[in-house]
């Protein structure tokens, strides 16, 4: 209680937009992308290309789009205590069934691809909440087994296809926008409003809080589990078909291969905890963009190849540091003259009331 | 009770023995693949299919599944069925040493297809069938040293994924073909993982670090990182095959589709036909005598968009599961 009433005059002085909670993944993609800049100079320039717009941050967000996708449907699992690792190899089902219907007219396509998204989640969903196997144990199942049966709709090999329908979401545009950003950035705000514009989302961090407290309150904690799952499922459907039309065929042996892992990194740099009760898709997003301006800008710098998992391995280390609770006084301490600042919020507080 | 427990295990015996004399003429092999995880493994397990079929011989293939444990498995059954060569693509170099052993007491010439191992004795194979992927990079070289001539050329170069050898050594071959002319440079080097995805965003980069206009010519170590970067070229509005040369190593179906369309200039071929020499070095083994040397080395032929055979390459290869 206290803590809220004295951080928050103090957040609204410095920076009255971001809330201070945001503030070391906000300043994290902003000195990643200053580090892009200072490697390649041009990494701010955009240009039209082919009707559409063409530079180093379209790349970022364009490749970007499937793990925000992915961590999209991540978050919410997450935020309800559990954790989906089969979102890979739904991907890689999805692009597989897109592929192959690819012929057929858009809507069947794109319909049947998120139907198997969906449908995976809800099986992962039925495990969890009603058969009550650990989430890392009932998503593993469909990690490894997904592959294999999207290896079996491939035939082993790379399905190539294209349809205009299709291929529109990887080489598309809206103004300008490539299809992948437009797609995502619905998606985003779809999923926001649902979660955040309703009690949904409150009920999913009830669910990840305290399920039994949850239960007993009247909030179908087995529901809204099988729901989260389900709605992962449809996200990593959606990247499924966005990896897939970007290079215009269904690779199920690498399509989505790890991207589970850089989905909950994602969420983790975005500050959800692992343990569930709360969440930020926001953040959540802006951790899939750090990510992707990292890989984009070790990709630029021209750095030997082996050093890029190492660099990675910092730039991570370093954003997770940052929000180290125990860190983040060490900071707050440092930062703020001592003497003059630490009475001065005890007065506020004691005027307050 | 006992004499149960004896009796079982004889007929089963005696039946796999009776399978094995029964045979015709041409020989029985046991092929213990890998698995089907690219599209090539399921090409070379479909040539080797065809290749017995070819010469009137017989294979058994089990299908490991990435576990060195199954096709140790599969090596004793073959054994047990009394087979007259073992074909092994071996997922590991190493932990071959006791069933190799137990083949070579059964008399049973085994014979590495693809990949070679590191075995204390090489005496426990009769002959690896394998390509040379130094000598592919070369080949690649050696190509483009030909198609710029005099002209100086900035290289930009995706590699393989990081510490697999085939990666390394693609490189150092292309590299050591190309250090020889002073007009070739290699600007700029990044790992695409074997990948299409990787492939086409790592030449996005290199496109927008370097600017088009000054890439002359892209090597990529596979194909499918090729066809990747083909289409990057392309959504940046270059002409790939004519503003920027390819070469890649590997010749699979799509490449040779891009080339008929002029979007490519040339590629390596890694050919799935590791079974045909293999067969070939175990009759004349089991027929007159003759020992194989230690290692065949497969040709690494070179394709190219002048080729006038792309159509009829590509029809053939359509069907062998790439």
């Amino acid at each position: 209680m206290s803590g809220a009433v004295h951080t928050a005059p103090g957040a609204t002085r410095r920076l009255p937009r971001i809330p201070r909670a945001a503030l070391p993944q906000i300043i994290a993609l902003v000195a990643i992308l200053a580090i892009d800049r200072a490697v390649s100079p041009g990494f701010f320039d955009i240009r039209m290309s082919g009707g559409r717009l063409f530079g180093s941050v379209i790349d970022v967000l364009n490749h970007g789009a499937p793990v925000a996708m992915l961590s999209l449907g991540m978050v919410l699992v997450i935020a309800t205590g559990g954790i989906d690792l089969s979102v890979g190899a739904v991907m890689a089902i999805s692009g597989a069934v897109a592929a192959t219907l690819a012929g057929e007219p858009l809507a069947i396509t794109i319909g049947a691809a998120l139907l198997i998204g969906l449908v995976c989640g809800i099986w992962n969903g039925i495990l969890v909440a009603f058969l009550r196997i650990q989430p890392i144990v009932a998503t593993l199942i469909l990690m490894v087994a997904g592959r294999g049966v999207a290896q079996l709709i491939t035939g082993g090999r790379i399905l190539t296809f294209s349809a205009p329908g299709l291929s529109w979401f990887g080489g598309g545009s809206v103004l300008g926008v490539p299809a992948a950003v437009v797609v995502t950035a619905g998606a985003i705000v779809v999923t926001g409003l649902l979660v955040r514009g309703t009690a949904l989302g409150l009920m999913v961090e009830a669910t990840g809080g305290n399920a039994r407290a949850s239960r007993l309150a009247g909030i179908e904690t087995r529901g809204m589990t099988v729901a989260v799952y389900a709605w992962s499922g449809v996200c990593a459907a959606v990247a499924g078909i966005l990896a897939a039309a970007d290079i215009l065929g269904a690779d199920a042996n690498n399509a989505g291969l790890y991207l589970e892992l850089d989905a909950i990194l994602a969420v983790v740099i975005g500050g959800t905890s692992l343990l569930g009760g709360r969440f930020s898709i926001g953040l959540a997003v802006v951790g899939a963009l750090i990510i992707q301006s990292m890989n984009t800008g070790i990709l630029l710098s021209g750095l030997p190849a082996e050093f890029n998992l190492v660099v990675k391995a910092v730039v991570v280390l370093a954003v997770l540091l940052a929000q180290a609770p125990r860190l983040r006084r060490v900071f707050a301490r440092s930062a703020a003259p001592p003497k003059a600042t630490e009475p001065a919020p005890a007065r506020q507080q004691g005027a307050q009331p | 009770m006992g004499i149960r427990s004896v009796m079982l295990p004889a007929a089963i015996a005696a039946t796999l023995c009776a399978g094995g004399v029964a045979r015709a003429e041409g020989l029985t092999v046991g092929f213990s693949q890998i698995g089907s995880e690219s599209g090539w493994r399921a090409a070379e397990t479909t040539v080797t299919r065809q290749e017995a079929k070819k010469n009137g011989d017989t294979v058994k293939i089990a299908d490991a599944q990435q576990k060195q444990e199954n096709q140790i498995k599969a090596i004793r059954s073959f054994i047990a069925q009394g087979v007259d060569g073992i074909f092994l693509a071996p997922v590991v170099a190493t932990g071959w040493t006791q069933v190799l052993t137990e083949a070579k007491d059964a008399k049973i010439p085994v014979i590495l297809l693809d990949r070679d191992i590191d075995p204390a004795d090489k005496a426990l194979y009769l002959t690896a069938v394998t390509s040379d992927s130094v000598h592919e990079g070369q080949v690649a070289g050696d190509w483009l040293v030909k198609a710029v001539g005099s002209k100086p050329c900035n290289v930009v170069e995706i590699e393989g994924t990081v510490g697999a050898s085939v990666a390394a050594n693609r490189k150092k071959g292309f590299d050591d073909a190309v250090a020889k002319d002073p007009n070739i440079k290699i600007i700029r080097s990044e790992t695409g993982d074997f990948t299409r995805s990787q492939g086409k965003q790592v030449m996005e980069s290199f496109i927008k670090s370097v600017g088009g206009k000054n890439i002359c010519a892209v090597y990529a170590h596979n194909d499918d990182m090729m066809i990747g970067a083909i289409q990057a070229m392309k959504e940046a509005g270059l002409k790939p095959g004519q503003d920027i040369l390819t070469v890649s190593v590997d010749s699979v179906p799509d490449m040779f589709k891009a080339m008929m369309a002029h979007e490519a200039n040339a590629t390596v071929e890694l050919t799935p036909d590791m079974a045909g020499p293999a067969f070939q070095a175990l009759n004349a083994y089991k027929k007159s005598g003759t020992v194989p040397p230690k290692w065949i080395e497969t040709k690494s032929t070179l394709h190219t968009s002048q080729d006038s055979d792309l159509q009829q390459i590509y029809d053939e290869k359509k069907n062998l599961g790439y």
